[in-house]
């Protein structure tokens, strides 16, 4: 039997697969602060690296399951969400952080992360959230802002965002949160929070994608991150969730953090009771 | 008398399930064979329900057309049924509700008088029907109390009252007892569940869906024992997601559906062809297409669930058609989903899935066969090219292992490559494992003949169509053929079992014959096809006289 190995670096929780994100992409904030987190919940003996399974969809953030050397399951378009509800429901033990793009986890599997939250199985959502379909070149997604002109768009986007911290919220998610992939390491922090958290904790990253849809400067400008903000209170993690709807706006103020974090019995374990 | 067959009628709401159950519980004791066949429309209260319930001294696995006893709960049964009699037949009923020549007792008035609710009617009219047969009344207590948990004196004392009334009526109808111990009585859908459990099963995910709901309940219901997980998920995309998921991680899993549900699985489907996944499909057909006939049955489903699913890759098709061979499927369909790391259908139909027959489930062995395991040594790669295609398994929470599942095209390690090498090498791994499946396939007798094997008249069949022909076969003198997998397709035991033929008729629940169609492409010909897609089950009168026109 091997021996689990001690000192996990970020080189260790890397393949040799060669990278194909554009260069400047939001999802390269996203894979350092990833790995970083992932090392250091393994180094401070939080989870075990062998437990540590990560399932993604398909779509640029998905390409993240091949540079990650960890236990991976790389699923269809929308569905990384149902799978990592199996395993974690056929063997609790391991830690799951099932990672999604906007189109995957808002649009194509939309059903799957509603009653992931309802059911509060003890998974992490981590979703690549760069609000437009980049790796089909450039069309409206279910957060792009109003009237976004993209290839199938072409005079502007008829409907409104979705606002998915509000959903997740209202769903009956336990721990919701935002980041920006332009500062990983308080991306780092929000996902070892959501990790050892007990219960299903969903990661919203705004991810700008340099091809298709630059918003670094947009965000740079906008985001804050929450104080004097209690996690707990359901009604301010809704006020602060509304904050940004994902509007256009010239001075948006975009809160970043933990906006709620309640404890509540995990379904995988309410399974086995 | 050596055959005895009953139909019960009311609006659906009236119990009918529960009093045919009741009834063949009865005739079960009384030492019959039984076959129990349940006809209800898509509500949940009104329309009309009737169960068929047959007792033979003989095997039976299917209903007649002609009844011996109509027993009547409301006027549109004698309205709907009266068709079904025979010179003999007497009808019973509720002489408040139904207007009949026949045995009718005012049962209505009888349980309202013991301040008992309508549905007492079954436990009424079940001993009326015990005093007309010459059944011991201590048979009728006994069904009631196997079968009631609430009420029981209550109803016992109706029955006897019942029971009391209807000996002294001269409408008799005497039925022998035979001299054989009460067997116990399944649906296909109990027995797929427990032949699930005997190949392994571990993780069971469903979406409610006619006519495969019953193995949800059963699995739910029976969890603990069987050590299971059990989910009902939020559609059946996530059904096949989670199952595919638990089955990752280690766990056999299987999830039940009809043709609907399952073309929503399609695209998972397809993921288990690809990412090597061990899955187990149950897919109970109905007529469709689209919502169709929900409640009724069909085997519709052959060529959708053989070409279902982009690309190419392989699988195994069973077709169970009686209880005893719903049981096997559903072992060796765990078993061969991991002896292969491939997705494996059962093809069920609601006529086999809903119907009750006698089983012995304990005949019927457990065997979970090990899947090919990595040996822990070195470094582990998921998608390891192997001489016979299949690559070792290991699971997340293996120190040393990284377990990589990809949907792409992958190397070994189960990267992500778009090279057009490794992409052929994939593609013919694929083609390998298929012949490995076929090689392993032929190890075991996957067609079975009924009547006489000499016949140079051959009925093809699949299903629970095998039940009605068998039977049919029986009385004509001819032979069936039905193979229980159908595909791969076990080509040279047909041609074994086909010797001799000289007409080969294809019988099916579809409209253009489909299996006919996959057993002619393999090089044997079809002479006549008898096809019924009505929703409604062949039954072997029926299938005579169809027979008889064309022979």
């Amino acid at each position: 039997m091997a021996e689990a190995q001690k000192n996990i670096t970020v080189a260790d929780l890397s393949t040799a697969c060669p990278n194909t994100w554009c260069p400047g992409c939001g999802n390269f904030g996203i894979e350092i602060a990833v790995k970083k987190a992932f090392g250091e919940l393994i180094n401070e003996e939080k989870i075990k690296r062998e437990n540590l399974t990560v399932v993604t969809g398909i779509g640029c953030h998905g390409k993240i399951a091949d540079y990650l050397n960890v236990n991976s399951f790389y699923s269809l378009h929308g569905r990384s969400i149902a799978p990592a509800t199996g395993i974690k429901i056929a063997r609790p033990e391991l830690s799951v952080v099932a990672m999604a793009g906007d189109g995957d986890a808002y649009g194509e599997g939309l059903d799957h992360l509603v009653f992931a939250a309802k059911r509060n199985i003890n998974l992490t959502v981590i979703i690549h959230d760069n609000r437009v379909y980049a790796l089909t070149t450039g069309q409206v997604s279910p957060t792009s802002p109003k009237n976004f002109k993209g290839k199938s768009t072409p005079d502007g986007s008829l409907d409104k965002p979705i606002n998915p911290l509000e959903l997740m919220i209202i769903a009956g998610a336990t721990f919701v949160a935002r980041a920006f992939a332009g500062d990983a390491e308080f991306l780092r922090e929000i996902i070892k929070e959501a990790v050892t958290h007990q219960g299903f904790a969903f990661v919203e990253v705004l991810q700008p994608c340099f091809t298709f849809f630059n918003t670094y400067e947009y965000y740079r400008g906008g985001v804050y991150h929450l104080e004097n903000h209690n996690p707990a209170d359901k009604s301010a993690a809704l006020e602060k969730a509304r904050e940004w709807d994902y509007s256009d706006s010239a001075a948006p103020k975009i809160p970043l953090g933990i906006f709620y974090q309640v404890e509540q019995p995990t379904f995988d374990r309410l399974m086995r009771e | 008398m050596k055959e005895l067959s009953i139909l019960i009628g009311g609006k659906a709401g009236d119990g009918i399930r529960q009093a045919g159950a009741s009834i063949a519980g009865l005739l079960n004791e009384f030492g019959y064979w039984i076959f129990v066949y349940e006809d209800y429309p898509s509500i949940i209260r009104g329309g009309h329900n009737f169960s068929i319930i047959r007792a033979a001294a003989e095997k039976i696995l299917a209903h007649e057309e002609k009844i011996d006893i109509l027993i009547a709960l409301d006027q549109q049964t004698i309205n709907k049924h009266s068709r079904r009699l025979k010179k003999n037949s007497l009808i019973i009923f509720d002489s408040n509700a139904v207007k009949a020549d026949g045995a009718g007792f005012a049962l209505t008035e009888m349980v309202k008088k013991n301040n008992l609710p309508p549905i007492v009617r079954n436990t009424a009219v079940l001993a009326v029907l015990a005093a007309i047969l010459g059944v011991d009344f201590f048979l009728v207590e006994k069904v009631i109390k196997s079968s009631l948990n609430k009420k029981v004196e209550e109803n016992i004392a109706i029955a006897r009252e019942a029971y009391d009334l209807a000996k002294s009526s001269e409408k008799k109808f005497t039925l022998s007892r035979l001299d054989n111990p009460a067997r116990q009585l399944m649906t296909g859908n109990e027995a797929l569940a427990i032949g699930a459990v005997k190949g392994g099963l571990e993780f069971y995910a469903a979406y409610p869906m006619t006519p495969v709901t019953a193995v949800l309940h059963f699995l739910a219901e029976n969890k603990k024992k069987f050590n299971l997980q059990v989910v009902h998920a939020e559609n059946e995309i996530g059904v096949i997601g989670m199952a595919e998921g638990a089955a990752y991680a280690g766990k056999r899993a299987m999830v039940g559906t009809s043709g609907g549900g399952f073309a929503l699985m399609v695209e998972h489907l397809s993921l288990a062809g690809q990412a090597e996944i061990p899955l187990v499909i149950i897919l109970g057909q109905r007529p469709g297409p689209a919502t169709g006939l929900p409640t009724y049955t069909g085997q519709g489903e052959l060529l959708f669930a053989l070409h279902a699913g982009h690309g190419e890759f392989p699988r195994i098709l069973i077709a169970p058609g009686d209880i005893d061979e719903a049981i096997e499927a559903a072992r060796d369909a765990q078993n061969w989903a991991w002896q292969f790391q491939i997705p494996v259908i059962i093809l069920a139909d609601k006529h086999l899935c809903e119907s009750a027959f006698p089983a012995n489930p304990d005949k019927i062995p457990a065997e979970v066969k090990a899947a090919k395991l990595w040996d822990g040594q070195g470094e582990y790669r998921r998608y390891l090219w192997t001489e016979d295609g299949i690559s070792p398994l290991a699971f997340p929470g293996q120190v040393g292992a990284i377990v990589k599942s990809d949907s792409y095209e992958h190397d070994e390690d189960g990267i992500t490559t778009e090279e057009a090498e490794i992409a052929l090498k994939n593609a013919e791994k694929r083609i390998k494992k298929a012949a490995a499946i076929e090689a392993e396939l032929k190890k075991k007798s996957l067609v079975k003949t009924y009547g006489d094997q000499n016949s140079q008249t051959v009925l093809l069949v699949w299903g629970s169509t095998k039940g009605a022909a068998a039977e049919a076969a029986e009385r004509l003198g001819c032979r069936v053929v039905q193979p229980l997998v159908v595909h791969p397709l076990p080509v040279n035991e047909l041609a074994e079992k086909f010797q001799g033929a000289k007409k080969i008729i294809g019988v099916e629940g579809n409209a253009s014959g489909q299996l006919c169609g996959l057993v002619a492409a393999a090089g044997f010909k079809i002479d006549a096809k008898i096809l019924k897609y009505d929703g409604r089950p062949f039954t072997p009168a029926e299938l005579v006289e169809k027979i008889k026109k064309i022979i």
